[in-house]
């Protein structure tokens, strides 16, 4: 009985994750190394990554600063009534619970060029929708809750003595963060980046929606898998794939050995 | 510092935590604020500290108000209960950090971190983490760390809270004397009346907000001014009808008085201990508890129980027996007012003839 267990779990194990990922490796090389370079070479290619890298690191760096702002209102706003921030609080994971693409539908409705705001942007030379700041905002809104949720029980634990004790040690609240708040809350932050490059590496609803998926415009490296999917280009398909999956296991490597660093602080 | 309190008010949502408080200590003195949990105290210091915001009333450090200024420049230092350590910090780091937020020259913050390692008695804890210490250490860490950029007042939220039984009595001892040398007015918050009439200079009794009463420990004890007072220091009883006792049958005592017994104003024994036995009651002993330096005796005296201390050196007492019981003096109280009685058959009829 334990047995059949176990050979079901490893079966399964096998199907969804083992199996696929042999096959996206096999698939990228079934024209040899060279077909692999070519599918990467190709100028839609190189254009799609790199818009995938620039998305990582705005969306990164924002969801970054605003998450962490974000925790620290929800869990230390005293100005907020405990009402509102429960409301906020349970707002925050939205976007876990709406379809990426309906984020991103929102997005268009509310922003895109037939739209007040959208129309205003698009006057002073701003385009939002169907361009960059379009799929960050996307992207940003799929992966807003990732660094809220990491940093929040972590302020909650600490509580307020130790920023109290700096400011009656006469620290304002700058040296305070970073002396004595920014400490705690560190290895919470970088998991919640982890998470938001591995999340914003493989966003493609939102910003599907978003981008209109123009080709060396808009186009990201998940959008392009799809389209080269589409055009039965499977090949240069599983390459792109292929350096996504790499780039998302080496995160999630750097994550465990993150966990195992924190273990031994 | 001077310190003055003028109508300090706060509510909390419905709660009216402190109630109209007003009180002013001397420079170097050592106040203990007691009272029971929840009643307020602790709001209290941390108004004084600028963590909290009074609703109404008046701060006042060495006559300036300082209602509006942050806690960062009201040159007080805070130990909070949990002594709220830097935790990854060392003990050198958490002691140089309200230095170093001064921007002295690294070699005096060497200098002043080394004299209070030394004198709290930390000397080789320096690079050691908060986490690495015993609740003694950690309390003396967070002691040096409020001392070291020289504050005008010293706030302590219950200091000897979470630290067991044994310690806590050397640690008494320990701040008493440190707060003494460095002449820093002090105020510490303690519910524990021993600790509180051990280390401080004067007691300040709160109790649901409001301040019952200020002065010097024995003071308090001797004549306590609200019953309150009278039942939170000591040990005592209550008595429903004082009348039915020997010796404060008059003294206009009206009916509506009740009456509070400590268990050092009574004496118990056979009837040849008492010189005067006209002024003692018959009562007879209840149960006898053993308190390791002396026997607790409740004994029964018409329908009141009463509760005292009998020494060891004398013959123990049997439960049911008959013994004799002098009561010395009572602390009376009505819904307006109190007072002290004195036992009136007391005095000695004789003497008068001598």
């Amino acid at each position: 009985m334990r047995r059949l267990w176990i050979t079901l779990t490893w079966l399964v194990f096998s199907i969804l994750i083992l199996i696929p990922l042999v096959v996206l490796t096999t698939g990228a090389f079934d024209e040899g190394g060279e077909g692999f370079l070519q599918a990467l070479g190709r100028p839609e290619a190189m254009h799609a990554l790199m818009m995938t890298g620039m998305i990582v690191v705005v969306v990164t760096l924002l969801n970054g600063i605003f998450g962490i702002m974000m925790g620290i209102y929800l869990v230390r706003g005293n100005w907020l009534s405990r009402k509102l921030r429960q409301l906020f609080n349970s707002i925050v994971d939205l976007p876990y619970a709406v379809s990426p693409v309906i984020g991103g539908l929102m997005i268009v409705l509310l922003l895109g060029p037939d739209t007040v705001i959208g129309a205003f942007f698009e006057n002073i030379g701003f385009k939002v929708v169907y361009a960059f700041p379009g799929m960050v905002i996307a992207t940003l809104f799929v992966t807003f809750p990732l660094m809220v949720r990491e940093v929040m029980p972590v302020l909650q634990e600490i509580g307020t003595d130790q920023e109290e004790a700096a400011s009656t040690l006469g620290a304002y609240s700058w040296r305070t963060f970073w002396q004595v708040t920014w400490p705690s809350i560190r290895w919470a932050v970088i998991y919640g980046t982890i998470l938001t490059v591995a999340r914003s590496l493989g966003e493609f609803g939102a910003v599907l929606v978003v981008s209109g998926n123009i080709i060396n415009k808009t186009q990201t490296a998940t959008t392009l898998v799809y389209q080269d999917m589409e055009n039965f280009n499977v090949t240069a398909a599983n390459g792109v794939a292929l350096v996504l999956a790499v780039f998302s296991i080496g995160l999630l490597l750097l994550m465990e050995r993150a966990k195992k660093r924190k273990e031994v602080l | 510092m001077h310190v003055e309190v003028r109508h300090l008010d706060k509510h909390f949502g419905q709660f009216h935590a402190v109630q109209d408080v007003s009180f002013s200590i001397a420079k170097g003195h050592l106040i203990g604020l007691l009272g029971p949990s929840g009643g307020g105290k602790t709001s209290i210091l941390r108004m004084l500290a600028g963590l909290e915001s009074p609703g109404s009333g008046e701060i006042i450090f060495h006559g300036k108000t300082v209602n509006h200024l942050p806690p960062q420049e009201r040159e007080i230092g805070f130990v909070f209960q949990n002594y709220a350590l830097f935790k990854h910090m060392t003990v050198f780091d958490n002691i140089a950090f309200g230095l170093k937020v001064k921007k002295i020259r690294k070699e005096a913050i060497r200098e002043r971190v080394r004299e209070l390692v030394e004198l709290t008695g930390l000397s080789g804890f320096e690079h050691r983490y908060p986490h690495q210490l015993s609740g003694g250490q950690r309390q003396r860490v967070a002691f040096a760390r409020a001392l070291a950029p020289e504050p005008q007042l010293l706030l302590l939220d219950e200091p000897f809270a979470a630290i067991d039984a044994k310690i806590r009595q050397e640690l008494r001892t320990w701040l008493r004397e440190l707060i003494e040398r460095v002449g820093i007015t002090s105020i510490f918050v303690t519910h524990d009346q021993d600790e509180a009439i051990e280390v401080a200079d004067e007691i300040m009794i709160i109790n649901s907000g409001r301040l019952e009463q200020k002065g010097t420990p024995w003071d308090i004890y001797k004549q306590p001014s609200t019953p309150f007072v009278a039942s939170f220091i000591g040990e005592s009883t209550i008595v429903e009808e004082i009348g039915q006792l020997k010796g404060f049958d008059h003294h206009g005592i009206t009916a509506s008085a009740r009456a509070l017994i400590r268990p050092e104003y009574i004496e118990i024994g056979p009837a040849h201990e008492f010189r005067l036995l006209s002024a003692t009651e018959t009562g007879i002993v209840r149960h006898m508890h053993f308190r390791g330096s002396q026997w607790m005796v409740e004994v029964e005296v018409g329908t009141n129980r009463l509760i005292t201390y009998r020494s060891l050196e004398k013959d123990t007492l049997e439960v049911g027996q008959d013994v004799q019981v002098l009561v010395h003096r009572a602390y009376l109280f009505n819904d307006n007012e109190s007072w002290i009685a004195e036992n009136t058959l007391k005095a000695d009829p004789l003497s008068v003839f001598i």
